[in-house]
């Protein structure tokens, strides 16, 4: 057989096939990254510690039913009032003398917390609780938590609670990152997160 | 029309696109490589909640992912609509939770684990029984970093 030179292959529509295949790689990219609500489990209590006694008047009880109705302090409440009466029951400073809260706002009703640092909330979950309403739950207390760091972050440095946060977290920022952590630990340490949970019942 | 034939000389000439496809698979690389592709197939329904107190997630190779729902119906058939738990590409059960972390933990370089964050992806309608049985097993297994991961929105739309 006489040797023939291969005809050249046309290259005219390889811009076409690539173009079809950067569309498929444009449409299925996602560049994104997961959101969500963070929190630290606590760890396994050592045997024969004796829990702390915590006076009644400091805990936010927080029940959630099998049919997803809130009892919050022996009361049914709806989820959007949540928010209002976490930061209420936070922010009361109710306490005197040494216990007394000089930043709070709250109506310092002697019958409610004393100070932030020891009001606790207190959140229990039956077993059939929808994780739904769970989440609901949570994000409201979070929120209220964040409400009152703004605010005193605000007040304090002119500056959200939550901006100071992602600035701190931001590897890019090019400030004073020693001073904000500083501010970070001031404001969180006047509003702790005490957020205690339950195991479910039944 | 014989005037207008004449003009070539005139004309600009046509712009070469010969480097066209270069470019395109310039940018196709770039986009082959930035695409995650998901890890898990996921064998469960996972819908997430939404919530707006929401912090990022960065550093992927840092997450654990613990995923719970009721099964796909596909799968119903073998797994009932119970909702489950998927680790990795399987139904698991609680108790292998442990296992789990420990094998995750194992994957990792040392100096990295205590920065490990487990992200729980769980359907919106899975009861917190399943929910608190894997806390408690993270807390056995002293992986107390946790991430609700939800969508953001209000949550009023849950």
């Amino acid at each position: 057989m006489a040797k023939r030179a291969a005809p050249e292959v046309n290259a005219g529509s390889m811009a076409d096939i690539a173009f079809l295949l950067l569309i498929f790689f444009l449409v299925t990219t996602t560049i994104e990254t997961d959101r969500g609500i963070s929190r630290k489990l606590p760890p396994i209590p050592e045997e024969n510690i004796e829990p702390p006694i915590i006076k009644q008047k400091n805990i936010f009880t927080v029940i959630v039913n099998r049919d997803n109705q809130l009892l919050v302090e022996d009361e049914l409440m709806q989820l959007p009032n949540l928010r209002q009466a976490a930061v209420e029951f936070l922010d009361n400073g109710g306490g005197i003398g040494e216990e007394a809260c000089d930043y709070c706002q709250g109506p310092r009703d002697p019958g409610s917390s004393d100070n932030p640092e020891k009001a606790i909330i207190s959140l229990v979950n039956d077993r059939k609780t929808e994780y739904r309403t769970y989440i609901s739950v949570q994000n409201e207390l979070v929120a209220a938590y964040n409400q009152l760091r703004n605010r005193e972050a605000q007040r304090l440095y002119g500056m959200d609670f939550l901006e100071m946060e992602s600035r701190y977290n931001d590897p890019s920022f090019r400030g004073d990152k020693e001073t904000l952590k500083e501010r970070i630990d001031v404001v969180q340490a006047m509003y702790p997160q005490k957020l205690s949970e339950a195991e479910p019942k039944n | 029309m014989a005037k207008f034939t004449k003009k070539k000389s005139g004309e600009l000439p046509a712009v070469n696109t010969a480097s066209l496809p270069d470019i395109v698979f310039m940018l196709l690389f770039f986009f082959m490589v930035a695409t995650v592709m998901r890890q898990n197939t996921l064998m469960i329904q996972n819908q997430l909640p939404f919530a707006d107190q929401v912090e990022k997630l960065d550093k992927k190779d840092l997450v654990m992912y613990i995923y719970a729902g009721k099964p796909s119906p596909r799968y119903q058939q073998k797994f009932g609509t119970e909702a489950r738990i998927q680790l990795n590409d399987k139904f698991a059960d609680v108790s292998d939770v442990q296992k789990f972390i420990y094998a995750e933990r194992e994957s990792k370089r040392e100096e990295l684990i205590p920065y490990l964050t487990t992200a729980l992806k769980v359907d919106v309608e899975t009861n917190m029984g399943l929910v608190s049985d894997i806390k408690q097993e993270l807390r056995k297994a002293e992986a107390l970093k946790i991430n609700y991961t939800t969508r953001i929105g209000e949550v009023g739309k849950n």
